[in-house]
């Protein structure tokens, strides 16, 4: 791992010295945009991949909901995937843990590689996978138990060995919540708040110990303080897991990525909505020098 | 608008005053529901006093400890008692696994694009209108003779009643599970929960005081049955408790249905025997309503 950061650093020494929370204020198009048409993908850096996009699409009942997607999500990053209502970014989300073969009508196409792997594979188990990646949904989703089961359910129905008393306070410290609740552990989580169950819901799915987490949204339904929680919790998390996140707010992807998919919606014809992807690069360089036009007019509050 | 006071802007004129006419109306309407209302809790109302006034002085320990006699005044419920116990207990017994696992499929497993699945679910919603006499002649051609042949038994009995109240349950059962919001099983699937272990550790258990009231409501009806059981062959003069599922049997209705149609005279009067029966099963009716409601109230999630 340590080898492998400082070839990182030695090939990107700019991405190093990057602050982490940026001001949106350089934005503002004082970089020359660089030529929209056939604007070359970067030249892949060297760092590993937890999920490779391969052009992937994703059909509702026949109908495709967004397409064309092809990007690498790195190891030990945060990846942002923004753009407008529509656009498919919840849908692509979905594919990393295979949310949607929950819903019988989808159908995914192309291929999803996680670490070197097709997840869509004859022989890959959904259920095997979603014990890898975890998730973090729009809503705060706490179990109608108390908050101590809330966390202890995945590491029962997984079997996982070990003192559960242990594996409890462990999440729950990791998602900066024991503190709050190590008095009440036995008390039904739906009397939390809602900043502290989308934490519990946090630490739960850090309790399965999984490699990646996707987290949907999830701050939406939250107040300005509990988003800034979650958005310190997220740059802790980083260190040891790799993160995606779907996210409305523009602020927040600058905040907290370190990569920027950028999705737009496009009207096809009998005006059925097709998302694609325009720009995936650095999150500055997406919020401070994007390639497209598109993106400039999106992030820059123009449109959408 | 010339000053403040009595004059009222022209667009708040007659703000607060309805023309006679509607108001008229409003008033006939309100009063017309109440009406129905008092008309319906009148009803309700004699039949309850006529039934205790007749039956209140025969419900009494010596009642509900003495079986069937052909001397009124010795007469009880107790077989009638026993055996409606006994054919809760099957009922319950039955429809409780597969109402419950019907009801499971239906919502979570059930692609609900294909045919079949379809026909399974109009025709429960079709079979809960089906007239109880005809779940009776069901169950004498398949329990009690035909491919069963269990005779006119306890579990005979108990069976088809269940399969009168089985679509009943399984709607409840299916609204229970439905009332469970998606975001339970995402989030249980999302940490590699598989389906299975979904449903029974968060579906269920979440669904399980809708279920129980269903399954208490469905008994109650099944409760006051007496069509069915008169075609499946329970007895009405039965002087001993049923001692298994083979047992020959009587249940409350037929029993009160009986002596209502037996001739009295002023030696042996059978009418306070059939008000007391009739209270005693209104008691067991209330009792476990309550508990359907009290579950409800108590245990029902808000999500």
């Amino acid at each position: 791992m340590t080898d492998e950061r400082q070839e990182q650093g030695q090939e990107a020494p700019e991405q190093e010295a990057r602050g982490l929370r940026r001001s949106l204020d350089v934005r503002h198009g004082d970089h020359p945009s660089p030529a929209v048409e056939g604007a070359e993908p970067r030249a892949k850096v060297a760092r590993e991949a937890v999920f490779q996009l391969e052009d992937l699409m994703v059909s509702y009942n026949a109908k495709p909901a967004v397409r064309n997607v092809s990007f690498d999500i790195g190891v030990n990053e945060i990846t942002a995937l923004i753009g407008p209502s529509g656009c498919g970014k919840s849908t692509v989300i979905r594919c990393f843990n295979r949310m949607n073969d929950l819903i019988p009508s989808a159908k995914v196409e192309g291929r999803v590689l996680y670490h070197g792997q097709d997840l869509y594979g004859p022989q890959v188990d959904a259920v095997e996978v979603r014990k890898r990646i975890g998730m973090v949904f729009q809503k705060p989703n706490p179990f109608p138990k108390s908050i101590y089961d809330n966390i202890a359910f995945g590491p029962r129905v997984l079997g996982m060995k070990g003192d559960m008393d242990e594996i409890v306070e462990r999440a729950l410290g990791h998602a900066a919540l024991w503190d709050e609740v190590k008095d009440r552990l036995k008390t039904n989580a739906f009397g939390m708040s809602g900043g502290q169950q989308q934490r519990l819901c946090i630490a739960r799915c850090l309790a399965v110990e999984p490699d990646v987490i996707l987290m949907d949204e999830p701050c939406s339904a939250l107040d300005p303080i509990s988003t800034g929680k979650i958005e310190d919790l997220m740059m802790g998390l980083k260190e040891e897991y790799s993160i995606v996140i779907v996210t409305h707010n523009m602020q927040q992807a600058a905040r907290v990525s370190d990569k920027t998919a950028f999705f737009t919606v496009e009207l096809g014809e009998d005006d059925h909505r097709t998302g694609r992807v325009v720009e995936f690069d650095d999150t500055e360089k997406i919020f401070t020098n994007p390639s497209d036009s598109r993106t400039e007019a999106y992030v820059t509050g123009k449109v959408g | 608008m010339s000053a403040h006071g009595e004059a009222v802007a022209p667009r708040a004129e007659g703000i607060g005053r309805p023309t006679s006419s509607r108001r008229a109306k409003d008033i006939g309407f309100r009063l017309g529901l109440l009406a129905c209302l008092g008309l319906a809790i009148l009803l309700l109302g004699v039949l309850l006093v006529d039934v205790v006034t007749d039956g209140v002085d025969r419900l009494s320990w010596d009642f509900i400890t003495s079986f069937a006699s052909i001397n009124a005044d010795q007469a009880g419920i107790e077989a009638a008692l026993t055996g409606t116990l006994w054919l809760m207990a099957v009922c319950a017994a039955f429809i409780i696994p597969v109402g419950v696992a019907t009801a499971i499929y239906l919502e979570e497993y059930a692609d609900n694009t294909k045919w079949y699945n379809r026909l399974i679910e109009v025709n429960i919603q079709n079979l809960a209108a089906v007239p109880s006499i005809v779940y009776g002649i069901l169950g004498l051609a398949f329990l009690v003779r035909g491919p069963l042949s269990l005779g006119p038994v306890i579990l005979a009995g108990g069976l088809t009643l269940g399969l009168l109240v089985l679509p009943v349950v399984i709607i409840a059962g299916r609204e229970a599970i439905r009332a469970v919001p998606p975001s339970i099983r995402e989030g249980s699937m999302a940490l590699g929960a598989t389906q299975w272990q979904t449903i029974w550790r968060q579906v269920l258990p979440a669904a399980v005081p809708g279920i129980a009231t269903g399954v208490i409501l469905s008994l109650s009806r099944a409760i006051g049955e007496t069509a069915p059981l008169i075609v499946v062959g329970a007895a009405t003069f039965v002087a001993f408790n049923p001692e298994g599922l083979d047992s020959n049997f009587t249940a409350m209705p037929i029993q009160i249905f009986d002596w209502i149609s037996r001739p009295s005279n002023d030696v042996n009067d059978y009418r306070p025997l059939a008000a007391a029966g009739i209270l005693l099963l209104m008691i067991l009716l209330v009792a476990m309503n309550s508990v359907a409601i009290w579950l409800r109230n108590r245990y029902e999630q808000k999500w």
